[in-house]
Parts: structure tokens; C-alpha cells; sequence
């Protein structure tokens, strides 16, 4: 474990004013490997978007790569999204580009030609096993193909965090463990992984492979799972 | 300039990644073209309207009339007396009193050409021409009193003043209207980039979660509707001056009226048209865009 990548102290975040995480602490380490659990509504989707800076904390501090968040304006938050790789739930795709151009959007968006990069993306294709479906249109993949292309997209930059919001939410059990193996993989190359996930066999399964972290978000704080997971 | 030169390159990855928005491009073409066309009858009026100002106020200004209302005895004598006053005044360049014939020409527009004028009581006219520093008009009317007392000058200040006044009104109207179709089209293009901005929020959206700047964001858009609204504006702009070239000449009105159009150099003006239209989509695109993107986290 070196320095913290992303750090949140005494966070607390609500919608509307009904508060939904309160005075939470939370380090990220590079070589990491955190599960965020917790029942449906309570607060993992917005603890992620407060870890890349999509919504700001009402109280408290958060801490990216050694930076204080309010510090970073515009351009530092774009600059700190492509060192935070995310898997969204709904995938987040451009549905009127390829999957080839999806993969390689953070490329583009950082000024970074996709032609340097053509064998960086045909290994991630591969990697994730979407080798082959490069010109489909994401309307066109399966849920399986869409979480994989979406983890590529993640990954495409290099991050040094990764963050996925119910990454197997929509894969069967023979996918799950195929994109919990490939995080896994990840994490041994040195990044900090954050899954945030409800799905406890998924855990039990990580756990075997990885020593990982599991918090749980319950009423608005965090604490760390006991021995029942 | 630096945004410009960049925007003229392009950047293919950026103006990808924005789907085509059918509605809003034939929207942005068509609103630069209208704009445009009328652009280009407004600086034709403006145009228009400072010749004859500058005509009716130089040419005008040069000349004076002599108007002798005498006994047709004294009236060759009055005539001579004029003519030697005006000889001796400073500031004349020429003077000679009209023919019969001018001045059957002067009234044929309203008694026909067939008038009599050596039966009519009609009075005597001088046509004075200054040279370039004019003539001392009050003392030319002293000298008349005195030496051809039916002899009254008209230096035509009295109708030239609100000729000119109007004429100059006319050209102020000219730019006003220009100025008014200018920001009309910003106001355009600005909601058309709008409408396209609210299209394509979740573009947008997705494009920030993976580490885009505005500047890359806006870029293409700003690209976008940037060479529509060139495109637009030179399509506007060639036709409109195919019409003013149409436009029937004022020549037949000799001096005195001038036409509609662009004349010499005057021509090269429109052209400024299509690079302005561009450079205020330009602007106008990249408010909206940065307005909209503020709105995304």
C-alpha cells in the first residue's frame, strides 16, 4: 500500500434534503480491493459518484490524488476522471457509435489519437473477449458484452482506480465470475478496485481469490462487514 | 484567432462523437442564408443612401442660382449687371445666365415642350458654379440690392439641408437594419445550438464521466454550426448580390437620384458577409455550449 488515491473524510451527502450518507470516511489505496454492499437506496451509486467528483459532498472533504477536490476546477475534474476508470450500471455508451469508438471515447476526449492506440484496443477487445464485435453498435450487444465493453472502456486510460457500480447486475452467474477474475486481474497489476455490488455470492466468490475489503452502507454510514460475509 | 485556426483544422474525433442533428443544421443553414440575403439589401441601402447624401451635400453645395424678376426693360440690364457682380466675387468659378431653350427644358417636366417661354412672364435665371472655396453669399445679395434689385440669390441651403438630413437618416436606417439582422442571427443560432445542446445532453454527460474538457466538448459543436452558418451565409450572400446586380439602373435620373447597388470596390463588401455570419456562430455556439456544459457536473 502506498498513498491514498481517493480519500473522503467526514462526507456527508443527501438528496433534497433528506440526508443519505452522513460523516463517512473512506480511503482508497493503490493495490486496493473494496466491495461497497448495502441494501437497495442506500447511498453506493452516489458514494461512487462522490469518489470521481460527479456529485459534491455537502459537508466534509474529499481528496484526489492529493488534491482537495474543491481545488480542482473544471478542467482538474476531467483531468482526474481519466485516472478514475468507472463501469456504470447503465454502461453509459454513445449508442450511435461502434463499439470500437465507445472503447476508445476516453482516448479521444483527452486529445489522445485512437490510431496510435488501434493494437492498445484490439488487446483490451480481446481481453474482455469482445474480439470481433468491434463495429457493433451497443444497442446490438447482450448485457454480458455491454458490462465487458464497458469495463474496456474503463481500463482504456490506464487508471489507477477502478470504480463499478453493480458490475454483474445484468450477467449471469458464468459472467459474473468472469468480470469479477478479470478485476481481480487488475487489481494484482496494482490498481485500487471499488465494486460496489449486492450480490453476497459474488463476495464469498472474490474473497477466495483476493483479499478485498467489504463495507457496508447502512443508514447512511459505513462500517466494515463482519465475518458473515 | 488561436480557437479559430484550430476549429478550421477540425478535429474529426470530436465532431464524431456528436450525432447529426437534422433539424437544427437545416434550421442554422436556412436562418444564415435569410440573414444574409438581407444583409446584403441593408448594406446596399446603407451604401446607397451615403451617395446621395454625399452627392446631394458636395454637388449641390457648388452651385447657386440667380433668380431676375425685372421689367422686361430693365431686364437685359439687370441681367449684365449680375453677371459682371459675380465676375468680380471671389470663390466663383463660372456664372452665365440660362438660354430660352434651358429654360424651356427646366419647365417641360410640367408645361410640355411646346411652351412659349419668351410670351410667359418668366424671370431670368443665372447658373453659378463656385470653385473650391465658395463665394461670400451675403455679400453678393448686398451687391444685388444695390446695383439689380430684381436679382435674388439662391444658394440652395434652404432645400439642400433636409435632403442631405434625410438621406443621412436613411443610411443611419441602413445600419440600424444591418445591426438588428446581425443580432437577429446570433439569437438564432444561439437557440438552434441550443435545441442541439438539449438534444445531445447525455452526450455531454457521458463525455465528462470519461475526462473530456468543455473545450473539447464545445468544440464540436462550436465546429459544427460554425461552417453551417458559413455555408448558410454564402449561399445568402451570392444570391443576394445576384439581385442587386439585377436591380434596374438610376442612370436615366442623371445626378441626382443614385441606385440601389454596390459600385467598384464597394462589390468586395458583401463578401465580408459569410466570414461575419461564421465568426458570430462561432461565438454565439460556444456561449450556449459552455452555458450548457456548466449545467453538467
Amino acid at each position: 500500500m502506498g498513498t491514498v488515491l481517493i480519500e473522503l473524510s467526514g462526507v456527508s451527502y443527501g438528496y433534497d434534503g433528506r440526508p443519505l450518507i452522513q460523516d463517512l470516511d473512506l480511503a482508497l489505496a493503490p493495490g486496493s480491493f473494496h466491495f461497497l454492499t448495502g441494501p437497495s437506496g442506500a447511498g453506493k451509486t452516489t458514494l461512487l459518484k462522490l469518489c470521481y467528483l460527479e456529485l459534491a459532498p455537502v459537508q466534509g472533504r474529499i481528496s484526489a490524488f492529493g488534491k482537495p477536490a474543491e481545488q480542482l476546477g473544471r478542467d482538474g475534474i476531467a483531468q482526474l476522471r481519466r485516472r478514475v476508470g468507472v463501469v456504470h450500471q447503465d454502461c453509459r455508451f454513445l449508442d450511435h457509435l461502434p463499439l470500437l469508438d465507445n472503447i476508445a471515447l476516453p482516448l479521444a476526449a483527452s486529445g489522445q489519437p485512437i490510431e496510435a492506440h488501434a493494437a492498445d484496443i484490439s488487446a483490451l477487445l480481446e481481453w474482455v473477449g469482445l474480439d470481433g464485435r468491434a463495429d457493433a453498435l451497443p444497442p446490438q450487444l447482450s448485457g454480458g458484452e455491454r458490462q465487458r465493453a464497458a469495463l474496456a472502456r474503463a481500463l482504456i486510460l490506464s487508471p489507477d482506480v477502478i470504480l463499478a457500480d453493480e458490475p454483474t447486475g445484468n450477467v449471469d452467474w458464468e459472467m459474473s465470475l468472469r468480470l469479477l477474475s478479470l478485476l481481480v486481474e487488475l487489481n494484482r497489476m496494482g490498481k485500487a478496485v471499488l465494486i460496489a455490488t449486492h450480490d453476497l455470492n459474488l463476495i464469498r466468490q472474490a474473497k477466495s481469490q483476493v483479499q478485498a475489503r467489504v463495507l457496508r452502507l447502512r443508514a447512511g454510514r459505513l462500517d466494515v462487514a463482519g465475518a458473515d460475509l | 484567432m488561436v480557437p479559430i485556426l484550430g476549429l478550421l483544422r477540425g478535429d474529426t474525433s470530436a465532431d464524431r462523437v456528436v450525432p447529426p442533428t437534422g433539424f437544427t443544421a437545416r434550421l442554422t443553414v436556412f436562418t444564415a442564408a435569410a440573414m444574409a440575403f438581407l444583409a446584403v439589401f441593408a448594406l446596399a441601402l446603407s451604401l446607397a443612401t451615403a451617395r446621395l447624401a454625399d452627392r446631394w451635400g458636395t454637388a449641390l453645395a457648388q452651385g447657386a442660382t440667380i433668380r431676375i424678376s425685372a421689367p422686361a426693360e430693365q431686364r437685359a440690364a439687370q441681367t449684365e449687371a449680375v453677371l459682371r457682380i459675380l465676375r468680380e466675387t471671389p470663390g466663383v468659378a463660372s456664372a452665365r445666365a440660362l438660354g430660352e431653350d434651358e429654360q424651356r427644358a427646366l419647365l417641360a417636366p410640367w408645361f410640355g415642350p411646346d411652351l412659349p417661354v419668351e410670351t410667359l412672364p418668366i424671370p431670368q435665371l443665372v447658373e453659378v458654379v463656385e470653385d473650391g472655396r465658395g463665394f461670400d453669399a451675403q455679400g453678393v445679395r448686398l451687391r444685388l440690392r444695390a446695383e439689380a434689385p430684381g436679382a435674388v440669390l439662391d444658394d440652395h441651403s434652404r432645400w439642400r439641408r433636409p435632403l442631405v438630413r434625410a438621406a443621412d437618416r436613411l443610411n443611419l436606417l441602413g445600419l440600424g437594419a444591418l445591426t438588428l439582422i446581425v443580432l437577429t442571427m446570433a439569437a438564432m443560432i444561439t437557440l438552434a445550438a441550443g435545441a442541439a445542446l438539449a438534444a445531445n445532453r447525455q452526450v455531454m454527460a457521458v463525455l465528462r464521466l470519461v475526462g473530456a474538457r468543455d473545450t473539447y466538448i464545445a468544440r464540436a459543436f462550436v465546429r459544427r454550426f460554425t461552417l453551417r452558418a458559413g455555408l448558410g451565409a454564402a449561399v445568402g450572400t451570392a444570391l443576394s448580390m445576384g439581385a442587386v446586380a439585377a436591380l434596374p439602373r438610376m442612370d436615366a435620373a442623371g445626378s441626382f437620384l443614385t441606385g440601389l447597388g454596390f459600385t467598384g470596390a464597394g462589390w468586395l463588401l458583401p463578401l465580408l458577409i459569410p466570414p461575419l455570419a461564421a465568426l458570430i456562430a462561432f461565438w454565439a455556439t460556444r456561449y450556449a455550449a459552455m452555458k450548457a456544459l456548466k449545467e453538467i457536473p
